[in-house]
């Protein structure tokens, strides 16, 4: 039944991108609209992957995709000032801020820094086209993934983000995600963020949804780092429990280069994040960091690649999740070290609690290595609260509650603790706390009160 | 004109600190207490040596309310309220404190957090406010220097990275924050180093009051020439088989513990 219904929402993705090619393709720049037609040949002959399959061994993609949604392919004129229906996610936090809307940029209410590109796609591709057409579905044409695929076919709207050579950003780049609207949508956001050479910039972005719909966001970000620069890239998501969302954020790390990426999911229905890194030149750094905090029947699949393709760079991952009630966790992590590829530094952990007799996690830790000269470990552990502590900590007059709390806080603050904006952090160790308390998730003065429960 | 100063002053003296009746306890369907009777009047020190496997540790364990402990009957009274249908953080609030044999490592949850949780949560339970951050911070530096502690251990993480030694002067050091009217101390003295045993006992000392009692579990009667008791039981085969004075940790320590095995053995 499931491979009916997959060939079936095939053939509807298929269909409806042929009944609308010209549409999609309407006053889009070439460099967009001449990978379409591979992209949808690509994902009609494969189809959606089907669970089981290399990169996703423990996860139904149906359950993301098996539902009816709507779909638009021009902007929506706004229907309100998105400063009033969203303020900030992250009070107190001094940024400029990108509003996206159902995958749109609104440039109105947007505050971009001066020195600094941050565009729809298409004027992106207009105004700096030769940087534009050299990166556009590099990375992501390489991928054996047909939502990636499948975003190649749509992609219109998203964020063409440009830090030019030896620009350092000085307050970070908050990009907020708001999925509004009435009905069930399909939003399908491609990004494009180059980091020009020395460059330094942060970037948090916060993917929330402002009505109580079915969404499913399938987003994809290709992100390049010149030699020598410096990306933070802090993920939030916080997508109601009835949505599903992708998100591929796929990375090529030049020589000196050094990327901090680090996905916080706390709500969302079925999430899937391929974090993907090309180390493409030497001496390159990047450290990954994911905390999950599945809850109900949250499915939330974190899936890394890191591919060693020269020699001398290091690759840390650390990935925790906190799992509750019903909730299934994935990470699977691959680690690819090519014959070259001397001297690499590659680590790799996955570290879990379960609360619930009845959570699930799966891990699959993945390490290929042709090359000799190399220091590469892997690690993953999954179990309960330690009891001896909990009883310690009992002793110590704490309830059974609060200790638990802190615990978990404890065991969550290895991921907070690598974030390089310090009121960040805080606003985290709040979100967390909130969530595991069963809280809504959102910072304390966020007058956001939306139902996140499914 | 006039001046009128009354000043009442009500001092309520408990003497009771502790009663066990008869109190049986096992562990996975092996019973190891088989009947303990004790009495622990205010200001008194007890101490409870015995045999490896004799039941002391295990005593420790049912008294702070270990899960992993079965209790098959008897009944404890401590400060005249039932102390086995008290959750363990409710007898801690009361005014118990265990010094573990192994403290626990917490990593991720700072020392200054976890005593701040501890010390306000049994303010609440006694009806106290929570300390301020300040008065918290001047309860913390007092009652390190008191019992000789490095102001850098407390802004580390719960234990983690301790040295032996240093885990048991942060424990007396928690005991010292929580000011209980009845600390047990369990085998507080194994892998200490004989300085570090003197500034642990001098910390206990110090914390005696005629309020507060103690239970001194140990195997030697080394750290009772620091820390003296009013009382010495022995403790073989999950019972009470001897209570003595002072002088008869010191009669143990010459004689060992077969005599004691033998005579009981042998009834």
């Amino acid at each position: 039944m499931e491979n009916v219904s997959s060939v079936c929402i095939k053939d509807k993705l298929t269909a409806l991108y042929r009944q609308y090619a010209a549409q999609i393709s309407d006053s889009m720049p070439e460099s967009m609209n001449r990978v379409r037609e591979t992209a949808i040949s690509q994902f009609d002959a494969l189809g959606l992957p089907r669970k089981g399959c290399e990169r996703y061994r423990f996860t139904e993609i149906m359950t993301a995709f098996g539902h009816a949604y709507g779909y638009s392919i021009s902007k929506l004129a706004a229907t309100a000032d998105s400063q009033t229906v969203f303020r900030c996610a992250v009070p107190n936090l001094d940024t400029y801020t990108i509003i996206i809307n159902n995958g749109w940029i609104d440039q109105k209410n947007s505050t971009i820094p001066a020195n600094v590109v941050a565009t729809e796609m298409a004027d992106g591709a207009n105004k700096y086209s030769e940087l534009f057409t050299a990166h556009y579905n590099r990375l992501a044409a390489q991928k054996d993934d047909t939502t990636i695929s499948l975003n190649t076919a749509f992609a219109r709207s998203g964020l063409f983000l440009y830090i030019p050579d030896n620009v350092v950003v000085d307050k970070p780049i908050q990009i907020v995600n708001v999925l509004s609207g009435g009905n069930p949508q399909m939003v399908n956001q491609r990004n494009l963020i180059v980091a020009g050479r020395g460059s330094q910039a942060k970037i948090v972005i916060c993917d929330h949804t402002l009505a109580n719909s079915k969404f499913l966001l399938n987003n994809v970000t290709e992100t390049v780092l010149q030699p020598n620069a410096q990306l933070d890239c802090y993920c939030i998501q916080n997508l109601n429990d009835r949505s599903s969302q992708i998100a591929s954020l796929l990375i090529e790390q030049n020589a000196d280069s050094q990327l901090l990426a680090n996905t916080l999911t706390l709500h969302g229905g079925f999430v899937r994040n391929n974090v993907e890194v090309l180390m493409a030149g030497q001496h390159a750094e990047a450290s990954i960091y994911g905390l999950s905090l599945p809850a109900g029947h949250q499915h939330i699949d974190n899936f890394t690649y890191v591919d060693h393709a020269v020699p001398n760079c290091t690759s840390y991952e650390l990935y925790k999740n906190v799992l509750n009630d019903e909730s299934v966790g994935v990470f699977s992590g691959y680690v690819l070290v090519r014959p070259d590829a001397q001297k690499t530094n590659a680590q790799q952990s996955n570290k879990n609690i379960c609360i619930s007799p009845s959570a699930r996690m799966y891990t699959k830790p993945q390490l290929e290595i042709y090359a000799d000269d190399v220091k590469c470990s892997h690690g993953a552990t999954v179990g309960q609260l330690d009891e001896s502590a909990l009883f310690y900590m009992r002793q110590r007059c704490i309830g059974e509650d609060e200790a638990k709390m802190m615990l978990m806080s404890a065991f969550a603050h290895e991921v907070v603790r690598t974030i390089r904006i310090p009121i960040l952090a805080e606003r985290y160790a709040e979100m967390i706390e909130n969530r595991l308390r069963g809280r809504h998730a959102a910072c304390g003065d966020c007058f956001m009160k939306c139902e996140k429960r499914g | 004109m006039f001046a009128l100063a009354v000043s009442v002053c009500i001092i309520v003296i408990v003497r009771n600190m502790l009663t066990i009746k008869d109190l049986r306890a096992s562990i996975d369907g092996k019973p190891i207490l088989k009947g303990i009777n004790l009495h622990i009047n205010a200001g008194e020190v007890h101490a409870i040596m015995g045999p490896n496997g004799s039941g002391k540790s295990t005593l420790s364990s049912v008294l702070t309310g270990n899960s992993r402990f079965t209790v098959d009957g008897g009944e404890v009274t401590f400060l005249d309220r039932d102390l086995l249908a008290m959750p363990p953080e409710d007898r801690a609030r009361l005014g118990l404190f265990m010094s573990f044999q192994y403290p626990v490592e917490i990593p991720g949850v700072s020392m200054v957090n976890f005593m701040r949780a501890a010390v306000n949560e049994k303010r609440k339970f006694n009806g106290l406010p929570a300390l301020s951050a300040a008065e918290y911070l001047k309860l913390m530096r007092e009652k390190s220097q008191l019992v000789e502690i490095d102001s850098r251990l407390t802004s580390r993480s719960v234990n983690e990275g301790f040295s032996g030694g240093e885990k048991k002067r942060n424990e007396i050091f928690q005991m010292a924050m929580l000011e209980p009217r009845l600390s047990i101390l369990d085998e507080t003295d194994s892998g200490l180093d004989i300085d570090a045993l003197r500034i642990v006992a001098s910390g206990v000392n110090k914390l005696k009051t005629p309020e507060t009692s103690s239970i001194v579990i140990t195997h030697y009667q080394r750290l009772l020439d620091y820390i003296v008791p009013d009382v010495v039981h022995v403790l073989y085969n999950g019972q009470i088989v001897k209570t003595g004075g002072k002088e008869l940790a010191l009669e143990l320590e010459e004689k060992g513990y077969d005599w004691i095995k033998s005579e009981f053995d042998n009834k």
